[in-house]
């Protein structure tokens, strides 16, 4: 196990390694030269432009470039953003607790429909319940988020005005706050539910017909104890898993429905990013993005390991 | 890949003839007599089976509706995509336009059925490039095994952490300018290349799943006995990955494929619904919602014709997969 963790740790690195110059090598090899794009920039004043041209060594040929890059980046310099003037580092920080918060509690709420839902869904195949369920999963599979969005714009704020469809980073209070967060929040949350019903539906099909769970029933016991503790403990192994590598996928996901109600989070510095070539901005969080996949992909897999004693890693 | 992949009924049918060039006479007369006993081949029944899932025959009609109506339906539909006329702005739906009109009077039926095509050709063509490229990558690990095989994985694996979503985005926004230049000088349509680079990207981030499956289905299925015997009559080493194995894994891949259609089709939306696939002076489902989503007061309708199109697309394409899935599984059959 412990050479495992060192083996997959190892893995890791040399794989955000290769990341990082994959992305970097995209951005520097592109046409319009968006590294130095910021010398034509007029946002840019003149004395960071010379900063940043230093500290990059723009007129050094790429794999000098990116020497540098990696090595302020490893010390912690993220350098400064060319459209807000402010440290990339605190930039992200100040935008990403509303990533944090809108996607933390959809993700929270998908997982709180999808477990007993899909559950259910197993227990009873076939039934009117079931079949309920998996057609509205499939049908929010199959409906993209960007639409449902705005669906939900049209019905609640366009026609009944119960809900602003403005994110106001501003406003203060608890209730205006939940007001405006509800439309996002069940749009990525509904979105999640219809992913992980899927899988708890297909995983608790696979355990509940198992002999232990027989055995369970065999024994006398009640029909909750069997189901809550035998197989749904058993069934929710996978699905821990795939919880955890959806984790990194929420910040993706986050890019559209933060255009979508303009909410000033990490997705919409992304958009932005991207629109003025802030390159450092840009860097960031897509090199940041990347560290979460390959971090949570180790953490499914310590996770299982963890949760399943079946799984033994050599 | 230059060798002919053989996906036709035969080669994946029950192997009667032999595989080598000359096919002995008497082999020929039993394949004859079997004919006339009105077999029944593999994708007869997988047709068989399909035709019973209702929801997939559903999704199989909308969807082949579609292709029709955005391919067919753009040539007969009288309105053009371009006619601007402002005193027809943000019109609602009426008898003339009978989807309403966009900010600029344009008709939004008529862009609807001439940008599906985009969409449409978007989803199928990228797709076809992550089947390709993990087929090929998938089929060579699995087959040869060793150092190709392992290399080939360690890149299957640094593909799959890649950072999805900010790398479709930086790549399409950075190089769609250079991509429609060059193809506007080299061709004369700048749309194309700026498809040709959609295209590109969407299939170079996705074919990681095929591979893994084609790598699994390849590693299990060259052990087979019937592989051995094909090996040992002399087959070449193309003919047994290309004839013998890959008929036989082609199911999952099948099914794969479908699904990835649909999701080809929502990650372009998603691109020009951000500003950063198809320019909006060109129509496609994404860039018409693109377009769309600062006049929800004023025009609703702009944005949910094409976001039904693109649901209802993406839905019949998730149900025929469904339906797919169930009708090429063995176990099911007969």
């Amino acid at each position: 196990m412990g050479r495992y963790l060192i083996r997959r740790v190892l893995i890791s690195i040399v794989s955000l390694i290769a990341i990082s110059m994959v992305v970097f090598g995209i951005l520097a090899i592109a046409p319009g030269d968006p590294l130095s794009g910021f010398a034509q920039n007029p946002n840019v004043p003149p004395e960071l432009r010379a900063q940043i041209r230093h500290k990059m060594g723009l007129d050094d040929p790429i794999p000098v470039q990116y020497a540098k890059w990696a090595t302020s980046y490893m010390r912690g310099d993220w350098m400064v953003s060319y459209t807000s003037r402010m440290p990339v580092r605190d930039y992200i920080m100040q935008r990403l607790p509303v990533t944090i918060r809108i996607s933390g509690s959809a993700f929270i709420l998908g997982i709180l429909i999808a477990i007993p839902i899909g559950a259910i869904s197993a227990i009873k195949q076939y039934s009117l319940f079931d079949q309920v369920a998996t057609t509205f999963a499939f049908l929010g599979f199959s409906i993209p988020t960007f639409f449902s969005g705005i669906l939900l714009i049209i019905i609640f704020s366009v026609k009944l005005g119960w809900l602003p469809f403005v994110y106001d980073s501003e406003v203060t209070g608890f209730w205006p706050n939940v007001k405006q967060s509800i439309m996002p929040v069940f749009v990525l949350g509904l979105a999640s539910a219809a992913q992980l019903t899927r899988f708890m539906r297909a995983s608790m099909l696979e355990v509940i017909s198992q002999d232990f769970v027989r055995t369970a029933r065999s024994k006398g016991l009640r029909e909750r104890a069997v189901v809550v503790f035998h197989a749904m403990r058993n069934a929710m192994i996978p699905v821990v898993t795939i919880i955890a590598l959806q984790i990194p996928e929420l910040f993706g996901g986050a890019v559209i429905t933060e255009q979508i109600f303009r909410i000033p989070g990490i997705g919409r510095a992304l958009i932005d990013g991207i629109g003025s070539k802030d390159v450092p901005v840009v860097m960031a969080i897509t090199f940041g993005i990347a560290v979460l996949v390959v971090v949570f992909n180790v953490v499914a897999d310590l996770a299982y390991a963890l949760l399943d004693p079946r799984i033994r890693y050599a | 890949m230059t060798q002919r992949v053989d996906v036709g009924p035969a080669a994946a049918g029950p192997r009667l003839e032999s595989t080598g060039p000359v096919e002995p006479a008497v082999e020929r007369a039993t394949a004859i007599d079997f004919r006339t006993q009105k077999q029944r081949s593999l994708w007869g029944n997988a047709w068989r089976q399909f035709r019973r899932h209702k929801l997939a025959m559903a999704g199989l009609v909308v969807f082949t509706f579609m292709v029709l109506a955005t391919f067919i339906g753009s040539a007969i539909y009288p309105q053009a995509i371009d006619d601007i006329d402002f005193s027809a702005s943000s019109g609602s739906l009426s008898r003339e336009h009978p989807m309403g009109t966009d900010s600029l009077g344009q008709d939004i039926l008529a862009r609807i059925l001439w940008g599906g095509r985009i969409s449409l050709a978007v989803g199928i063509v990228s797709a076809v490039v992550a089947l390709v490229v993990g087929t090929s990558v998938g089929a060579v690990a699995g087959f040869f095994g060793g150092v190709a095989d392992s290399a080939l994985m360690r890149f299957t694996d640094l593909f799959i952490s890649l950072p999805q979503i900010p790398l479709l985005l930086v790549v399409s926004f950075l190089y769609r300018q250079a991509f429609y230049n060059y193809f506007d000088k080299r061709f004369g349509s700048g749309v194309l290349g700026v498809f040709v680079l959609i295209v590109f990207v969407i299939g170079i981030l996705n074919w990681m799943p095929t591979a893994r499956l084609v790598r699994a289905s390849f590693l299990s299925t060259r052990e087979k006995e019937f592989i051995e015997a094909a090996r040992s009559i002399g087959a070449s080493q193309p003919s047994l990955m290309f004839r013998h194995i890959l008929p036989n894994v082609l199911s999952p891949i099948i099914v794969a494929a479908t699904l990835g259609v649909g999701a080809a089709i929502i990650t372009e939306s998603a691109l020009s619904f951000l500003g950063l696939g198809f320019p909006s002076d060109i129509p496609t489902w994404g860039s018409m919602l693109y377009a769309a989503k600062d006049r929800f007061e004023i025009a609703p309708q702009e944005a949910i014709f094409p976001g039904t199109m693109i649901f209802l697309t993406v839905l019949s394409i998730n149900y025929i997969g469904d339906g797919l899935r169930d009708a090429l599984d063995p176990r099911k059959t007969l």
